[in-house]
């Protein structure tokens, strides 16, 4: 049975590398995630571990400050830091200054590293790691020693395209010239390799004290390494007892773990995101590999009947196409696991461009992604065949004496009853969600939006069959007897149809749907924007990071201006009575201006906080069970805590955090003054567009720092909601690209089977063109049939999963447009998949054709 | 070579014809001569059977004569015009608007009606059907009551009928006919053969039949025996008994070449 098994995987040799096609694209797809992500995680892990020393005196308290950039007053002075190089514990005390709010410009003036990772700028000191390594390893020229001297990490230097000797831009956040201009003497690196697209500024120690404490001989935080056998929680006890006050040591390990639990939670988002295109491009791929496994074994239904006549058992029958299924997956796996491991570089290439750099060595094939490959990609292949195998088997075997074979299926009523009862379960889950059962409504609804796609899939033979009749007559009406010949073959083999129509509909699901949820999400924003943003102008970085306060400072100069408000972010954390944790969350300092400029819906108090009071939204308000009048106990980065009495509760708006403070409160706890957005209203009979370009002036030495006026504010929002969703749509692509295959699978078996018929038609006067017309057609069907069967699963999906979010997305919009553009490329790709077997059918011989048996 | 057999009681001229026609399969030693030189008219208005032993070129001479397949020297000449030099467009065209086809069985479109069947080369040209001459073949083959069943519901001769009124309903110049009944019972064969012989008779139609089935060959004006890729012998208006003679010469013939 084995060599009967070889021989019909050599016999149909291209038929199946089609479907071998479909596996190594999903085992690919999922190969290429996981290694990246495992890649993404491990350049965070050497860059971490690579750059933290045994241990770091700072401020005390949870929340740091740099890392959200915002930067504190609190500082370490020379005669603390000597104290702690006096302990015996410490080998070696390094004073580091870590500046916030400054931005490299590239020679062509524009910013490098794009808009993602930050810039860290900090004087450079020799110092060791947990490995006892340096830091900072330099890859050429030399370090900084004198004020106006720069070193840049290498992939910086690189992309602002500097050389060694060459006139630097920084734009640093105080002092008298915001933009300064340094001498490039060298490039470096972190020791553990990259740095995950941020950007390395390395100064002299005195010029950077210059910039960033106000020329202060002192220091932000402190590196200490560790005398030989201290161990680091004895140094980090040691360093306590002399930290001065309001800091505190922490262990190397400790500072690594805090990054790892922060980055780790965006890393995880990236990898399930991921992980997920991959799970939909697997279970496209099982519906190609079910799909091409029945029609082979409905056309081997003769040598299937031959072997039972010869006394082949059932299950020696079964066996022999599993047999083959494990083959092909052995491969297909094999070669999507190299798939994969290409991929996966370019995903790296990918987010390179996004500003986060991976490097090249930590993508390697972990023994966890190849024994994930060949699981799922077995399990998936010898899954989508059993089927097909049993039916194989149940051929009887006087079936090879007779003329008229069919492989007995099973009637569409069980399948249509089946359906049914599976759509009303997905309907009651889903229901269920909307009601408001437990637990998140999403996961309800997705559960039955998972079992509606299935249920689809399932009854794709009968629901598609009414739009395969409109295409039928459609395609009689445009293209008379060939669209009529497509319409009918399209038809007459509902099951097939549909399964490969199938595997189309399940991504067009998916993009419908977050079609669905991004438009909406559009329009609750501009409608957002029109009735909470009363501002006439905005003033704000892409990435909403602080900027330097001196450009506020200029534009309340400008004539023509009636208010300017202003406003600072920082992270907080908030007690909470009864919770064991603080709850972490953010702040807004706004000035008076503010309530002017914008009008807060009060719930209760006034719209006005001055001292030590606080503005909290209603939801916050009832985080905190805090009514007016009430004091919460609000931590800030630096370490301070400060009592703040509730003035008024509002209701909640994107115009402020839900924590707002008076800017006195910020500088109470010690935040350096920083603006993290301008909202400007026009004077009466002011001349718009002279007090924008005015303000424009005023930015033009930081040009990321934008300012918009609403419509612009609006197109900002909308694209980069379009960034994700075209993210989105170019993973589901892969996904497409797999239903596609599996058309073109499919019809190159549909026009072997039907080589006589073609021959007929061929020898009654069917031209080749219009035989190829008739072939495309036919593709055309199947792709229409897939796209609209999931357009309309994914509008309802959509719809619902809006409903259930209707507190965020208040507004419901369907995305028209893209729909038309879907149905359109869908058309495409089924024109497309017939390319082949269209070339190959009118390539037929007529007269063998017809001789075919 | 071949006397070039001309039909002196045909009632018009030259329906198709073959001027030295050649055809080989393979190359060198395993060259097979399937038509050795073919020389033949076949007149209008006619019905002619092509017969001959198993192997003796006969269905190859029909496929040439048909533009289905392309001879490897010689001419064949159909309503006038020379298949050489045609391309596959034009012989396409040649196929859907001068000639028809009767094949052994899978004769029918499996998705299309009996009518939309008989129609397909009409419609494949985008011709308007006359009306009349439908009705008019329909009837003469006795499916009026059938034309909206697909082949799946009906026998294998009314399946062969359809294919026979769709040889007809273009109004080619000439119906080639290959073992139309090789499949069918005796009562359907003779349903089909006297349907063609009526076709001849009453429409004027040219058709060309090949058969082994002496029978068959009786309902014809004249046949043509082959063997060994050259016409060797013909008959005019033969009888059954002529015929089964005839076969029984040329394969003792051929046994004896095989024995010898």
């Amino acid at each position: 049975m084995l060599r009967l098994t070889w021989r019909n995987l050599l016999a149909r040799k291209v038929r199946l590398l089609m479907s071998t096609l479909a596996i190594v694209l999903g085992i690919g797809f999922l190969a290429g995630v996981m290694t990246f992500s495992s890649g993404l995680n491990k350049t965070f892990d050497n860059i971490l571990e690579g750059s933290t020393s045994d241990a770091v005196v700072r401020p005390a308290g949870d929340l740091q400050g740099a890392n959200a950039g915002v930067s504190t007053s609190q500082v370490v002075t020379p005669a603390d830091v000597d104290e702690l190089a006096a302990l015996p514990q410490v080998k070696e005390a390094v004073g580091s200054i870590d500046g916030v709010g400054s931005f490299l410009l590239g020679k062509d003036d524009k910013l490098v590293g794009g808009q993602g990772a930050p810039t860290l700028a900090f004087n450079y000191a020799p110092s060791e790691n947990i490995a006892g390594e340096q830091i900072l390893e330099l890859s050429a020229g030399r370090w900084p020693e004198k004020p106006g001297e720069v070193v840049l990490d290498t992939s910086s230097a690189e992309r602002g395209s500097y050389g060694l000797g060459d006139t630097v831009s920084l734009i640093v956040p105080s002092g008298k010239d915001p933009e300064r201009k340094f001498t490039l003497v060298g490039t470096a690196d972190f020791n553990g390799g990259g740095t995950a697209g941020a950007t390395l500024v390395l100064l002299d120690t005195a010029e950077a004290q210059d910039i960033f404490l106000d020329g202060q001989d002192a220091f932000t935080t402190v590196s200490l390494t560790a005398a030989d056998g201290v161990s680091q929680q004895q140094l980090a006890d040691a360093a306590k007892t002399v930290a001065p006050k309001g800091f505190t040591a922490v262990t190397g390990d400790e500072v690594v773990k805090e990054s790892q639990q922060q980055i780790g939670q965006f890393l995880d988002v990236i990898s399930y995101f991921l992980v997920a295109f991959a799970v939909i491009a697997i279970v496209v791929g099982a519906f190609i590999i079910f799909n091409t496994f029945s029609i082979l074994v409905s056309q081997r239904v003769r040598e299937s009947a031959l072997l039972r006549a010869l006394g082949a058992s059932k299950r020696q029958v079964t066996r022999s196409v599993l047999v083959e299924a494990f083959l092909m997956a052995i491969v297909g796996s094999t070669l999507g696991l190299l798939l994969g491991l290409g991929l996966s570089r370019a995903l790296a290439g990918l987010f390179r461009t996004f500003g986060l750099d991976i490097a090249g060595e930590v993508l390697t094939l972990t023994p966890f992604t190849i024994v994930a490959g060949y699981v799922v990609g077995i399990v998936v292949t010898m899954l989508a065949a059993y089927v097909p195998a049993r039916r194989a088997a149940k051929v009887p075997p006087v079936a090879a004496m007779r003329d008229d074979l069919v492989v007995q299926e099973k009637g569409m009523t069980r399948r249509l009853v089946l359906g049914s009862i599976a759509m009303v379960i997905g309907t009651a889950l889903a229901a269920a969600g909307l009601a408001g059962a437990p637990g998140t409504d999403a996961i309800w609804i997705g559960a039955g939006a998972v079992i509606w796609v299935v249920t689809t899939a399932v009854l794709a033979p009968v629901l598609g069959h009414p739009v395969l009749v409109a295409c039928r007559s459609v395609f009689g009406r445009l293209f008379r007897t060939p669209g009529r010949l497509a319409g009918e073959n399209a038809l007459r083999n509902p099951r097939r149809t549909g399964a490969t129509a199938s595997a189309l509909m399940i991504g067009l699901a998916v993009v419908s749907a977050v079609g669905v949820l991004a438009s909406s999400l559009g329009a609750t924003q501009d409608k957002i924007v029109d009735k909470e943003f009363t501002a006439d102008f905005l003033v704000q970085m892409p990435t909403f990071q602080g900027f330097p306060a001196r450009y506020g400072n200029e534009m309340e100069k400008i004539n023509g201006i009636a208010e300017v408000s202003r406003q600072q972010g920082s992270p907080v954390s908030v007690e909470v009575p009864g919770r064991a944790k603080p709850d972490q969350s953010f702040a807004a300092a706004v000035d008076p201006a503010f309530f002017k400029v914008y009008d807060l819906k009060m719930l209760d108090g006034r719209a006005s906080v001055t001292g030590d009071q606080v503005l909290l939204s209603k939801s916050r308000a009832s985080d905190y069970e805090a009514g007016v009048g009430d004091t919460i106990e609000v931590a800030f980065p630096g370490g301070r805590t400060i009592p703040l009495e509730v003035s008024g509760i509002f209701e909640p708006t994107p115009t402020t955090s839900g924590i707002t403070v008076p800017f006195s409160v910020f500088a109470e706890a010690g935040i350096k003054r920083s603006d993290s957005s301008i909202s400007i209203t026009l004077a009466d009979g002011a001349d718009r567009n002279a007090v924008k370009s005015d303000l424009e002036y005023t930015v033009k030495d930081l040009p990321i720092l934008s300012v918009q006026d609403k419509e612009e504010f609006k197109d900002l929002i909308s694209g980069q909601v379009n960034q994700l969703l075209y993210v989105i749509y170019g993973l589901l692509a892969l996904a497409v690209v797999i239903a596609v295959i599996g058309i073109v699978n499919t019809l190159g078996l549909s026009v072997l089977e039907r080589t006589r018929e073609i021959g007929l038609l061929r020898a009654v006067g069917l031209s080749r063109r219009k035989l190829r017309w008739m072939i495309t057609l036919e593709s055309v069907a199947i792709a229409v049939l897939g796209a609209v069967l999931g357009m309309a699963l994914g509008l309802v999906i959509g719809v619902v999963l809006r409903e259930s979010l209707k507190d965020d997305l208040t507004e419901l919009s369907l995305p028209l447009g893209s729909l038309v553009a879907f149905l359109v490329v869908a058309v495409l790709f089924g024109v497309l998949a017939a390319v082949v077997p269209a070339i190959r059918a009118s390539r037929m011989k007529v007269l063998q054709a017809i001789a075919t048996d | 070579m071949t006397e070039r057999p001309t039909g002196e009681t045909a009632p018009g001229g030259v329906a198709a014809s073959a001027i030295d026609l050649t055809k080989t399969y393979g190359k060198g030693e395993a060259e097979v001569r399937a038509l050795d030189g073919v020389t033949v008219d076949l007149m209008t208005g006619e019905f002619t059977a092509v017969m001959g032993p198993s192997g003796s070129g006969k269905s190859t001479l029909m496929h040439c004569l048909a533009a289905l397949d392309t001879p490897t020297s010689g001419e064949a000449v159909v309503d006038g015009t020379s298949l050489g030099r045609l391309k596959d467009k034009d012989l396409t065209t040649l196929r859907r608007e001068r000639v028809g086809f009767v094949f052994q069985s899978f004769n029918l479109v499996p998705t299309l009606s009996a009518e939309e069947n008989i129609l397909l080369p009409l419609s494949l040209a985008n011709r308007k059907p006359d009306r009349e001459w439908f009705d008019q073949v329909v009837t003469a083959v006795g499916l009026r009551d059938r034309l909206g069943h697909r082949p799946s519901e009906m026998s294998g001769g009314q399946q062969q009928r359809v294919a026979c009124a769709r040889a007809l309903v273009s109004k080619p110049s000439i119906v080639f006919a290959d073992e139309p009944t090789g499949n069918l019972d005796s009562t359907s064969s003779a349903e089909v053969l006297g349907f063609l012989r009526r076709s001849v008779d009453e429409f004027g139609q040219t058709v060309v039949m090949v058969t082994h089935d002496p029978v068959a060959a009786s309902y014809t004006d004249r046949v043509l025996f082959l063997a060994d890729g050259r016409i060797v012998d013909e008959l005019r208006s033969p009888d059954r008994d002529q015929i089964l003679d005839k076969m029984a010469r040329l394969q003792d013939a051929a046994a004896a070449k095989a024995a010898g």
